[in-house]
């Protein structure tokens, strides 16, 4: 055998993303999946609220008091940020399974009414609650 | 172009690595049912966010309360545990550690979803007594 064939040489590679410019898409694509993780413990804290009024009023008016709490108002505030943002994106995500909306300038402009759905509904719904008084 | 794939792999429909189609698909179902279910669920939050222990046992004591909130669940854990399953497939390379994160996800997912379900029935059933 020759020498050649037992050296290992390094093979090609694609280029890290390190290297690239970011883009409008790439970044709500990460968010898809951050929100998502982070909806992960939201929907356990909110499965928690099931479990607590299931084991009476005591618990129930003890998580309550938790979800109401400074802390647990600015979680809310995030998961409600999260949530309409991952339903967006979820929704053009579920376009470009079709094959359609996948020209950059279509993706770019879906990325942007993402971004800007998140923001305007999360404003909305807050505001909502403190008409109601549900703060 | 030429079809290498044979008449019964094309039946099955199961693609190259012989499965993951169902995984994906479901991962498309649970999407679009999720999208109704979880602006219904902002929609009951904002409810219950005023609620003392009575008024939210009433609520969830509403036959359609009670169904769309367990569906809720239900959809929504499914969603989670495909969603952190592709997650730790993505960025977790060692063996015994994906492994373990899999079973942990899927374990979280079924433990936490059937707490939960089982809340929202017993007390839509007995209507909150204990």
């Amino acid at each position: 055998m020759s020498d050649v064939s037992k050296t290992i040489r390094a093979r090609p590679i694609s280029p890290h993303v390190q290297v690239w410019r970011w883009h409008l898409t790439a970044i709500t694509s990460i968010m898809h999946r951050i929100t998502g993780v982070a909806l992960y413990v939201g929907t356990l804290i909110l499965a928690g609220w099931t479990i607590a009024l299931a084991f009476g009023p005591e618990s129930y008016a003890a998580y309550m008091g938790l979800l109401g709490s400074p802390l647990g108002k600015l979680v809310l505030f995030g998961l409600s940020l999260a949530v309409f943002f991952h339903l967006a994106k979820g929704v053009q995500h579920l376009i470009w399974d079709t094959g359609l909306a996948l020209k950059v300038p279509t993706a770019n402009a879906g990325a942007v009414a993402t971004v800007a759905f998140a923001l305007v509904a999360t404003v909305v719904v807050w505001i909502i609650a403190a008409m109601t008084g549900a703060l | 172009m030429t079809d290498f794939r044979t008449p019964r792999s094309r039946a099955q429909g199961l693609g190259a690595a012989g499965h993951g189609v169902g995984h994906w698909i479901s991962e498309r179902v649970s999407s679009v049912a999720l999208i109704p279910l979880v602006l219904w669920g902002v929609f009951a939050i904002l409810r219950l966010a005023r609620s003392d222990y009575e008024m939210a046992v009433a609520w969830l004591a509403s036959p359609v309360n009670a169904v769309l909130l367990a569906l809720l669940t239900v959809v929504s854990f499914m969603h989670m545990h495909s969603g952190m399953r592709v997650v730790v497939e993505d960025y977790i390379h060692r063996r015994i550690t994906k492994a373990g994160l899999l079973l942990l996800n899927l374990f979280v997912c079924a433990l936490f979803g059937a707490l939960a379900l089982f809340s929202i029935l017993k007390v839509a059933l007995s209507g909150g007594a204990y």
